[in-house]
């Protein structure tokens, strides 16, 4: 009896021991494969002109490749969503730690839950249908698609990692903070932002460099909505981001183009690591001040 | 993603049927391989699935390397049936046949709230190259026009920009990447024009006439409607043709495959 537990024992240690190196695996593969395919259209291309060009025209007669505009879409786009977006998730999240009563607390979480389950391709039509018509009529524009309305579909998409990300740091706040500076005569409000999000501050920065990985990393949803022409961007003008640079012309590039589809996702993932590695330095930061 | 895992399949077994090409002919399933046009992909995967559905044992190979690439690997001899989104220049239908199998028929659309009904080729040109930037030029209100069009891959785009002689010109307000996406753009935008394979035009939008002539099944196999270009077929001169490409070249030219020539969007050859 003994014996067959040990083997059991032994034979299950070795599955999560197998099942966790197939994690570490796997973004091993993903990061070989692309350096290694996206390395070559950077040597091709040079690195200033691919980096710094300011022309993308992939299938002209004579192919330019720069991506400067879709490197800056992309910036500007994820700093738009986090302006508009980490205020108002900043907030919701005080409202549900600090003031709301219990019932309405749990209604506003459910909503929250629910809006990040929602799959981007339905942010994208209601984006397309909703959003891009709106911006067209209220900002007087000939059309709406543009890094505008992508920014409003992205501050959306980031308020649940953002809001549960806050919370949870708000409501790590010791209530004697709270409790001391309400003593002292402080209002509510003047203890919210001047005691407890203070506080609370390397949590909020966790929240606000999560919500720009969910933001860089968007494909689907603003392909719907920012109109994708490859220009330099301007807030009402039709602009194309580093993701959907690689979505909409990878189903059948060839040649150069395609390797240079790699390069740019291999852009793309160097900056991923970069905010991941921020974000690794925010939370073991915000651990060493506790 | 889908169409990109089935380029990557297509390629990979294309390739494979290369490697076994050299004239063996001991296998028991025969292998028609075609190579060209992009433009032509959804043409042949109707027509291949539904060929292969009534001759079993056959296998009908794509590589989606553009009309240029496909002539010259029949003339090569590096594949059975070319494929081509244009007709053949002279010096090529020395040695090449052509036959046209279907014809791409692109819809110019309006919003419906847009009075414009008709326009040149001239103007659509102009329109796209953005030298004509408001309606009120064209016979319209007084609005900026909005140019909607497809990703550079498409080959709705490849083939509206060569008909109207604006290739790498086209000042687009949206590049969309399916004409769904180009439908619904125009049907809720008044000041948008856009193209679109007239077999997926919708009600929601208003289909213009070029030159007076508006586009219909008939028009297109008439000639009368002019921004369309023909699927052409390329087989060479002097040489026989497989048996089994032969056989899925007649069946591709009767009237049994004008059903799924229509279904993949395309218009059947009048015959």
């Amino acid at each position: 009896m003994k014996k067959t537990t040990d083997t059991i024992e032994k034979a299950m240690n070795a599955v999560f021991t197998f099942c966790g190196f197939l994690a570490v695996a796997f973004v091993l593969v993903i990061t070989v494969f692309l350096v290694i395919s996206g390395i070559p259209a950077i040597g091709e291309i040079g690195i200033t002109d691919f980096l710094f060009g300011r022309v993308w025209a992939s299938t002209a007669a004579e192919p330019q490749y720069g991506i400067l505009p879709f490197i800056l879409t992309s910036v500007y786009g994820t700093a738009g969503a986090i302006v508009i977006g980490v205020p108002i998730g900043l907030m919701c999240a005080v409202y549900l730690a600090k003031m709301s009563g219990g019932k309405s607390a749990g209604i506003v979480r459910t909503a929250v839950d629910l809006l990040s389950g929602i799959p981007s391709v339905v942010y994208g039509l209601l984006g397309m249908i909703i959003i891009v018509p709106l911006v067209r009529k209220v900002f007087d524009l000939p059309d709406g698609a543009n890094l505008f309305s992508a920014i409003i579909v992205l501050a959306v998409m980031i308020l649940p990692s953002v809001i549960s990300v806050s919370e949870t740091a708000i409501k790590a706040v010791p209530k004697e903070y709270e409790e001391a500076s309400l003593a002292l005569g402080a209002t509510k409000t003047e203890t919210v932002f001047k005691v407890v999000v203070p506080a609370a501050k390397s949590g909020i920065l966790t929240a606000v460099v999560l919500g720009i990985g969910r933001a860089i990393g968007e494909a689907m949803a603003v392909m719907m909505v920012a109109g994708n022409v490859a220009n330099m961007p301007s807030l009402f003008q039709s602009v194309r981001f580093l993701t959907t640079a690689v979505a909409s012309e990878m189903s059948y590039s060839s040649g150069l183009q395609r390797q240079a589809l790699f390069s740019i996702a291999l852009v793309l993932f160097v900056f991923i690591m970069i905010i991941n590695l921020i974000l690794n330095f925010v939370v073991k930061r915000g651990e060493s001040d506790e | 993603m889908k169409k990109f895992i089935a380029a990557l399949l297509i390629v990979g077994i294309s390739a494979a049927a290369l490697t076994g090409c050299g004239g063996t002919t001991d296998s028991t399933t025969q292998t028609v391989s075609t190579d060209g046009s992009t433009s032509m992909e959804k043409v042949i995967g109707y027509l291949s699935e539904a060929y292969i559905a009534e001759n079993g044992g056959v296998k009908i190979t794509y590589n989606p390397t553009g009309s240029g690439a496909g002539i010259q690997a029949v003339s090569e001899g590096r594949c059975d049936i070319g494929l081509s989104s244009r007709d053949l220049k002279p010096e090529e239908a020395e040695t090449l046949d052509a036959e046209v199998i279907a014809i791409d028929g692109i819809a110019m659309i309006v919003n419906p709230q847009n009075p414009v009904s008709d326009l040149t080729i001239e103007q659509i040109g102009k329109l796209y190259k953005g030298e004509i930037a408001n309606w009120s030029e064209v016979g319209g209100s007084d609005a900026p026009v909005v140019l909607i069009g497809r990703e550079a891959a498409s080959g709705t785009r490849d083939g509206f920009e060569s008909i109207t002689g604006t290739e790498d010109m086209c000042k687009y307000t949206q590049e969309l990447t399916s004409t769904g996406d180009v439908v619904q753009t125009v049907s809720t935008n008044p000041n948008a024009i856009g193209y679109a394979s007239l077999a997926s035009v919708k009600d929601s939008v208003k289909l213009l006439s070029v030159e007076g002539v508006t586009p219909s099944t008939e028009t297109i196999q008439n000639g009368m409607y002019k921004i369309q270009r023909d699927f052409v077929f390329v087989t060479p001169k002097n040489k026989e043709l497989s048996e089994a490409a032969q056989s899925f070249m007649d069946y591709a030219s009767s009237a049994a495959a004008d059903e799924m020539i229509e279904k993949a969007g395309a218009v059947p050859v009048k015959r």
